[in-house]
């Protein structure tokens, strides 16, 4: 009971990092490997603002998201944008943005490394609580609602709002989104930029329960990619599914096996996926 | 030539993406030195058809064979090692390969396996053929868009392949480039070769094929010579609609 | 064979013969130096027969590296074997396990693939790890031989021109061609006869032979390994960097990325640790935006100028 409880509530924030890479992925078509770097970068905001002018990682969010949708808008604009527009291929494009992706990693944990390289460690919420006879952090719980509550936002926003269909269509087809007068380049854009904004809050929630470092972030990136294929590029419901499968069995191996294994069992699953279901989880098999 | 034994068989082969049926039911055979037409409207099965053929497409039922082993159950390298070749409706050349490794490419693996001088020598004679002996040293991405084709075309044969498949080769070119073109394939049809052709242009059909299969939403609803197929009053109204 | 071929061949041998006597002339430093550099060259030539032609940029060579390394030193110090026959067995088993990731991943899209290659090293590390933490007990192995670091160097350097031979092997063979067809086409390739898979799959296999043996070759150098030592993460990333800035159109374009790209990184290495990992963010920047196709390709260019 205890692993489901905690699997579940890691599963929820893991749903909302690969919330944003399937925006930066499934949308604007840059499979974006410094990612995890971006989440660290929210955590490391987050573990500054609470030890320096101890404000709550909740209010943090909203200081972060803002600097990091110009941020990845600004990374789109002028470094992924030249290389979108040079790409004969899409295979051109995969392999310079994956290239160009693993550059901005390098840099940001460089520049991480020698803001603080240390332990990103902070007490936020420690105090434990009762929840279906098993106890957890209360952060743990917080960072859950508000990815729950982030998550919906997004959802309704995407489903229910004229710019959401825009950024829908441009995932599906970019070649028939052009046909019908949307403005491709900048939807990818904004899409690149929001999905960076909710990769980072992903960070400033995960900071809160999980003791983050400069060269972590690679761990995520990796951990938001699974997820990501597992439930199907740019299907939102098959990547909640597939964090929770993540959250339930990375705690089930850390609680019962070892939790050095933790990256073991997410490469296990990975496996299967590439076997079974490269897909996704709901995806079409493709003809 | 005359036309032989039965080389390609299709039988019942149907194809169907989710709830959408592309190709229906459809069975028809190609014989030996016969070029074979596949016509229809837009959206009748005609590329599905060639790509379960070719192997690009597996069929959900149905019995595709050649010469008696089926084809059906094949991945498309090994159809090719069997002696089929194709063109693809877009032309798709090898952008960073030189003309000639372009024609070289095409016997080195399948059918013929080619390789070293004897294939150099084959492939310098298979463009000259095609009139590309100019272009033979040229970076592809200087060819015209029917040298492109042409090239296309070197390649498949480079594999001296019992039945060559062409997908709408001659779409897209201008008139005079139309004429060169049928003339082309008609000259592969004189020296016997196997062909089977999906085309729109009508002129084409009448004076290349000796037969065709017309397809309309996946079915096949006439067969026969050209003339006879296109004055098929069923045929007329596919092409047309209820009028 | 034509002239130009004689030519290639005269010049490679005499670039083997200098590079042969290197040891009798370096101090220490630089023997040491020029060890490292032959390695990235065995490493970056092997994996650039790779990914040079089919563009399935894989960072597994840390993983293949470190199953090489820890090979030879789990043998030699848990079960004392001799290092010659772990030398010989480790490749192999980096070779099978390259073909079973093949299989899984080099059907799909490069995007899975880089991936899947990713975190593989430090999944293998966290595996093996895992596994010595809980059946056998000790953590540090030794690997204790009385090879110099010339010896190493030699025998790293046999490798390289092993590597060299079979890349000049490949670039005439069928294989070969094979692998730039897919390179440009996979749905063409398919459809003239190529079995892509398993030609992309022997391929990597290659790699990973080449990798794990580099990695059994050079573990005596550091006596005293351990498993977060010798699966680094870091080590797929620099081969990626100096096979793409020295380029991969040419079986010598790696050579020409790795011996400027050592020399600077070992500077920064020792004045500048700090800015290290930046500097590796610069170099994937710079490839990608300033020399997409490397020196070879800026050679190149420079070489059509100078003739119109």
């Amino acid at each position: 009971m205890d692993i489901i409880i905690s699997g579940l509530l890691l599963g929820g924030t893991y749903a909302l990092i690969a919330m944003g890479l399937n925006l930066q992925y499934g949308v604007a078509r840059i499979m974006n490997l410094a990612n995890g770097e971006l989440l660290v970068l929210g955590g490391l905001a987050s573990f500054w603002l609470f030890v320096f002018a101890q404000i709550s990682p909740l209010l943090t969010i909203f200081i972060v998201a803002p600097f990091a949708f110009v941020g990845n808008w600004l990374i789109y604009r002028f470094l992924l944008r030249p290389l979108v527009s040079r790409a004969k291929t899409q295979g051109q494009l995969e392999v310079d943005s994956i290239l160009a992706t693993f550059g901005m990693s390098f840099i940001f944990v460089g520049i991480m490394v020698m803001i603080r390289g240390e332990y990103f460690t902070y007490s936020f919420l420690a105090a434990p609580f009762e929840i279906l006879g098993s106890t957890v952090a209360q952060n743990r719980l917080a960072a859950f609602g508000m990815a729950v509550v982030i998550g919906l936002a997004l959802y309704l926003w995407l489903n229910h709002s004229r710019a959401g269909m825009a950024v829908r269509a441009v995932s599906v087809s970019p070649d028939t989104a052009k046909l019908v007068g949307i403005n491709v380049a900048r939807v990818s854009a904004l899409a690149f930029a929001l999905g960076g904004a909710v990769t980072a809050v992903g960070g400033t929630l995960i900071s809160t329960f999980i003791t983050l470092d400069a060269s972590v972030g690679v761990i995520f990136t990796m951990k938001a990619l699974i997820i990501v294929i597992m439930g199907g590029v740019g299907d939102i419901r098959g990547a909640i599914i597939a964090a929770v499968i993540l959250g339930l069995v990375e705690t089930a191996v850390a609680t019962l096996i070892d939790p050095g294994l933790t990256l073991a069992s997410a490469y296990l699953i990975f496996l299967l996926v590439l076997l079974f279901r490269p897909q996704g989880l709901f995806g079409k098999r493709p003809t | 030539m005359t036309i032989g034994r039965t080389l390609l068989q299709v039988n019942g082969a149907t194809k169907r993406f989710g709830g959408l049926i592309a190709v229906n039911g459809m069975s028809f055979d190609v014989k030996e030195h016969e070029v074979m037409g596949i016509i229809g409207p837009n959206g009748s099965g005609k590329t599905t058809m060639m790509n379960l053929i070719s192997g690009e497409l597996r069929v959900t039922s149905g019995r595709i064979s050649m010469q008696g082993s089926s084809l059906s159950d094949l991945p498309p390298h090994q159809i090719a090692r069997l002696g089929i070749a194709r063109t693809f409706q877009l032309v798709r050349i090898l952008p960073s390969l030189s003309v000639i490794e372009n024609v070289i490419a095409g016997g080195a693996f399948g059918h013929a396996k080619k390789w070293g001088s004897g294939a150099r020598f084959f492939a310098e004679s298979l463009l000259e053929k095609l009139g590309l002996a100019e272009q033979m040293y040229q970076p592809v991405d200087a060819l015209t868009y029917i040298d492109q084709k042409r090239l296309e075309l070197a390649r498949a044969l480079a594999s001296e392949p019992q039945v060559l498949l062409l997908d709408e080769w001659l779409a897209g070119l201008n008139p005079t480039e139309l004429q060169v073109g049928i003339d082309l394939i008609s000259s592969l049809r004189d020296e016997g070769r196997t062909i089977i052709l999906v085309e729109h242009v009508m002129d084409a059909i009448r004076s290349l094929c000796d037969r065709c299969v017309v397809m309309n939403s996946g079915k096949k609803i006439a067969e026969g010579q050209p003339s006879e197929v296109l004055s098929d009053p069923e045929v007329v109204r596919a092409y047309l609609g209820d009028e | 064979m034509r002239t130009n071929d004689w030519q290639s061949i005269v010049i490679a041998v005499v670039l083997f013969a200098l590079a042969a006597i290197v040891p009798f002339i370096a101090n220490g430093y630089q023997l040491s130096v020029a060890v490292t550099a032959v390695m990235y060259v065995g490493l970056a030539t092997s994996w650039a027969l790779f990914s040079g032609p089919t563009h399935y940029i894989s960072l597994a060579s840390g993983a293949f590296f470190g199953v090489g390394g820890y090979l030879v030193a789990t043998g030699m110090s848990d079960y004392n074997l001799s290092f010659w026959l772990m030398a010989a067995i480790a490749p192999l088993v980096a070779a099978v396990l390259a073909i079973l990731i093949g299989l899984a991943t080099l059907r799909l899209s490069g995007v899975y693939f880089v991936i899947f290659t990713l975190g593989l090293a430090e999944m293998v590390r966290n595996l093996v790890s895992w596994i010595q933490n809980n059946f056998l007990g000790s953590r540090g192995l030794y690997v204790l031989t009385d090879f110099t670091e010339a010896h190493i160097y030699w025998m790293l350097l046999g490798v390289c021109a092993i590597i060299f031979i079979f890349g000049w092997w490949l670039g005439r063979s069928r294989l070969g061609f094979a692998l730039r067809i897919i390179g440009n086409d996979e749905a063409v390739a398919k459809h003239v006869g190529i079995n892509t898979a398993w030609s992309k799959v022997i391929l990597f296999m290659t790699t990973g032979f080449f990798a794990a043996l580099i990695g059994a070759i050079i573990a005596p150098r550091y006596s005293y390994i351990e498993p977060n030592q010798v699966f680094s993460p870091e080590l797929s990333f620099l081969v990626v960097i100096m096979a793409l800035l020295g380029g991969t159109q040419r079986l010598w374009g790696p050579l020409v990325g790795v011996i400027p790209f050592t020399l600077v990184w070992e500077f920064i290495n020792s004045n500048f640790s700090n800015f290290s990992t930046l500097f590796l963010g610069l170099a994937f920047l710079l490839i990608v935006y300033v020399i997409p196709r490397g020196f070879v390709g800026l050679l190149q260019t420079w070489g059509e100028k100078i003739r119109t």
